[in-house]
């Protein structure tokens, strides 16, 4: 080591990066101007942003909020600064009727209510810290949303309701029953026959929502005459049709959908046939071809003399609809479990039901969340499909308003703002799925 | 520890039916099998009993009738005189067109989207992003009405290209013309061309130019693939692959080229006449509006099918090639996409099939597919709504069924064998 002549004895202090690299220069020119392609790409993004942004935020900005008609917002826009800015006028008018469709203003702190309502109802499935007790909401949801929305007396909504429990005391006395029964001996029938309980418990609330519960909020109501202004479902429109369609849909269609998954995957033949042939019939023909059997068929097919109302046809139709595309969805889930979770299952002695309830949905359903959400979003998305058979959804409201003197000529204020209302709901939606993803990888 | 099971043999009881596992799956399947049928009994006693009541049969008869409205698209021979059924299949022909067309363009822009959306550029990579959630979270049905609203607002009125100085000129070199009727484009015309094949009776024909044209292209790619064997071969022999680029320009073109001239292909340009364009193709702002929405639309979809497609590849494949000395380009066409491709292609053809269901929603803007002709106008004017409906639904399930059966036997193809 003699002829070495120096050798560093300690380290040297680290150096900060040059100044190029770091901070915002160094990020822009690592993300935005590594090689000529990308400052290309980059210098025509940004020109396309500018010319983008530079005309329509003046458009934007125009101070027409209180305007009342569309010649008010010219002259305003023609003083300010020659013209060409939106018409935010038709906007503050006419945004209730937007939401609310055609509720009256008193009456419009029912569907306000129902929202509400329908919030509290998701939140436990949203936010899993909330108490499981609530969950019971969603059977209350239905009964409560409907008295509401189409109003009347109180009790025929009621009384539905009391089938749902009447249902629900029979299988837990039964059930109870069945337990005792063994040493009673008096309940043998029952105990040797686990199919009886199932079958009373179906039939007894039938029963009664067939032939007592007519009755019974008939007397009701003579003696408690609770009851709110009844409105008919032309009333409906907005947001508030969208909502309602589909909210109910995807309410019915997704215990629909599992079903038919279930069904397509199972192994008697007869069933699958049918799963199969109901999923490709709906999956083959557009939204629209179904919504016109909703408006021109469904009558017939009904026993003569039956005419229901028309958003109750349609909620049926899209609930079909959007349970078939669940059911796809679903069975990808199930395709995509390992075999040996069904193995499991069947070796502990699991019968189907129990299995697919306890091992066999709870990753099926999870592994398909995305797809059941995106379902979810097409699903609210196609709901305005239902202008082009007249019903008042914010895309048919838009007619309406272009027919009024003041509006007509109104086109792309309007149809902003209903962009604008759907995105806030679809984008949320696809957020929260994305969130709830993560948050299951996390668990595993 | 060991018990003693007797194992009786019991006679058949009828409880056996539902307990017993041997019987339970055939019981359900009768259940089920009755309960559906007694499902359809009703159904068809219900149509026929309403049916009776407003005094109308079942009868296709007025297929055969004349139509009596006019198609505003029309890639046949169409008018008020013709029957019904020449109106369903001028739909049919309109809703295949503006599917095609739609694939074509959603499928270019998707993939374009989704792979900037990857782009190290991250100016790039968010527009892109704001791009696919603007169009996959605002309903399709708005987005046609706003580009119809762009196409009619926007562009000039055939008059407006008149005159000495005319306020819009033809764009292509005075070729295209944008109008707010709608967008004129050339027409290919054949000098001497060799006329149609008339079939059904005169009621279709078949351009023997178009004909021709395809022949020749179908036998010069035929002979590209021989050539491309060929030089696989030599390859294969010698290590060497011989250039045969020059060969495949010149069989693609020439033969075309050649047959083109004989039949005395020229352009015919739209021109302005009277109060509107006269020759050319008119393409109609509904056909626009449409193609551009549902082209926009699907990309959005497409993008992401093409960006999860891309991604699902591992990052160990790039690698690995390139540690052998493969070049960035054929890194990409001979490791990834071919790996990508088997994720995206079906799901890219169910989009595909949503697109051409998506089409029927051409009937808000008053496009004359066959959700307007069949179940729109000839429904309103024959009071047919079972018949009608019930030949559109089997159109579109033919449709649907056939590019689902494509799907699965591309998948089928592409398997993965055991893994």
């Amino acid at each position: 080591m003699k002829n070495v002549l120096y050798v560093r004895k300690e380290m040297l202090a680290e150096q900060s990066p040059p100044l190029s690299s770091i901070g915002v220069i160094g990020w822009a020119k690592k993300n935005l101007f590594n090689g000529w392609l990308n400052s290309i790409l980059t210098l025509i993004s940004l020109f396309l942003i500018y010319s983008i942004l530079s005309n329509l935020i003046p458009w934007l900005l125009s101070p027409t909020w209180q305007a009342s008609s569309l010649n008010e917002c010219r002259e305003i826009n023609n003083a300010i600064k020659g013209g060409g800015g939106a018409c935010w006028g038709v906007i503050t008018e006419r945004w209730p009727q937007f939401i609310f469709g055609f509720y009256t203003r008193d009456q419009i702190w029912r569907p306000v209510l129902v929202f509400v309502f329908l919030l509290i109802t998701i939140a436990p499935i949203l936010i899993d810290r909330l108490p499981r007790k609530l969950l019971l909401l969603l059977v209350i949801f239905p009964f409560v949303a409907v008295w509401l929305l189409w109003g009347g007396s109180i009790w025929p909504q009621f009384c539905s309701f009391l089938g749902l429990l009447l249902g629900y005391c029979t299988w837990r006395s039964l059930k109870t029953g069945v337990n005792r029964g063994i040493k009673a001996s008096q309940l043998s029938l029952l105990s040797r026959h686990p199919f009886i309980p199932v079958l009373i418990t179906i039939v007894v609330p039938i029963l009664w929502w067939l032939f007592l519960a007519p009755l019974v909020s008939e007397f009701l109501r003579d003696i408690f005459p609770l009851a709110i202004q009844e409105l008919p479902s032309r009333n409906f429109g907005g947001l508030l049709l969208s909502l309602t369609i589909g909210v109910t849909a995807i309410f019915f269609s997704l215990p629909i959908g599992i079903l038919l998954a279930l069904g397509r995957q199972s192994n008697l033949l007869i069933v699958k046939v049918l799963c199969v042939w109901f999923i490709e019939f709906i999956r083959g023909v557009p939204l629209i071809t179904l919504l016109f059997v909703a408006s021109t068929l469904l009558n017939i097919f009904m026993p003569p003399g039956t005419n229901f109302d028309i958003i109750l046809r349609v909620i049926i139709m899209v609930t079909l609809f959007s349970a078939a595309y669940l059911a796809e969805v679903v069975r990808g889930g199930l395709a995509g479990l390992d075999s040996g979770q069904y193995e499991g299952a069947n070796a502990l002695g699991f019968s189907y039901w129990k299995a697919q309830r306890l091992i066999i949905m709870p990753q099926a359903l999870k592994i398909s969340i995305p797809g059941i959400v995106s379902t979810f979003i097409g699903i609210f998305k196609d709901t305005t499909l239902v202008s082009v058979i007249g019903l008042m959804d914010p895309i048919g409201l838009t007619g309406a308003i272009r027919a009024d003197m003041a509006w007509n000529g109104v086109y792309w204020e309007i149809n902003l703002f209903i962009a604008l209302l759907f995105f806030v709901f679809c984008f949320s939606m696809s957020r929260y799925s994305m969130y709830l993803e993560q948050k299951l990888q996390k668990k595993n | 520890m060991a018990e003693q099971i007797n194992f009786q043999k019991r006679s058949f009881e009828f409880s056996m039916l539902i307990y017993d596992t041997r019987y339970r799956s055939t019981s359900i399947q009768v259940i089920a099998l009755l309960v559906f049928f007694s499902f359809v009994v009703w159904l068809i006693n219900n149509t026929a009993a309403n049916l009776a009541v407003s005094g109308k049969d079942i009868d296709f008869g007025f297929l055969f009738v004349q139509s009596g409205y006019d198609i505003n698209q029309k890639f046949l021979e169409y008018s008020s005189q013709s029957t019904h059924l020449r109106a369903a299949v001028l739909g049919v022909i309109n809703t295949l067109v503006l599917s095609a067309m739609g694939c074509v363009t959603a499928t270019v822009l998707g993939v374009i989207v989704g792979i900037s959306r990857l782009s190290k550029n991250w100016i790039v990579a968010r527009i892109m992003t704001v791009y696919i959630e603007m169009f996959r979270n605002v309903p399709l049905l708005l987005w046609i009405i706003l580009v119809m609203a762009v196409t009619v607002e926007s562009f000039p009125r055939p008059n407006a290209f008149r005159g000495a100085d005319p306020s819009a000129t033809m764009k292509l070199f005075d070729s295209v013309a944008l109008t707010n009727r709608g967008i004129y484009i050339p027409e290919p015309l054949f000098l001497n061309g060799l006329g149609d094949i008339a079939l059904f009776s005169n009621s279709f024909s078949i351009s023997l130019d178009l004909m021709a044209i395809i022949a020749v292209l179908i036998s010069s790619i035929w002979c590209i693939k021989k050539v491309k064997r060929r030089a696989a071969r030599i390859q294969e022999a010698t290590g060497d692959r011989p250039i045969t680029w020059y060969w495949v320009v010149s069989i693609l073109v020439i033969p075309t080229f050649l047959l083109l001239i004989a039949l005395g292909f020229h352009l015919g340009y739209p021109e302005l006449k009277g109060f509107n364009f006269k020759g050319g193709i008119q393409l109609r702002n509904s056909l626009i509006a449409l193609w551009v929405a549902l082209s926009l639309y699907t990309s959005a979809f497409i993008a992401e099918i093409v960006r999860s497609g891309i991604l699902a590849v591992s990052a160990g494949q790039g690698e690995a090639a390139s540690a052998l000395g493969m070049r960035p380009n054929r890194i990409m066409s001979l490791v990834i996409l071919p790996q990508a491709l088997r994720v995206i292609v079906p799901p890219l053809i169910s989009h595909y099939l949503s697109l051409t269901k998506n089409s029927s929603l051409a009937i808000a803007v008053g496009y004359m597919d066959v959700t307007g002709t069949l179940m729109g106008i000839t429904l309103n004017q024959t009071g047919r709504e079972l018949e009608t409906l019930l030949i559109g639904m089997s159109i579109y399930l033919c449709i649907s069924l056939i590019i689902s059966s494509i799907v699965n036997w591309y998948n089928r193809r592409n398997d993965l064998v055991g893994r």
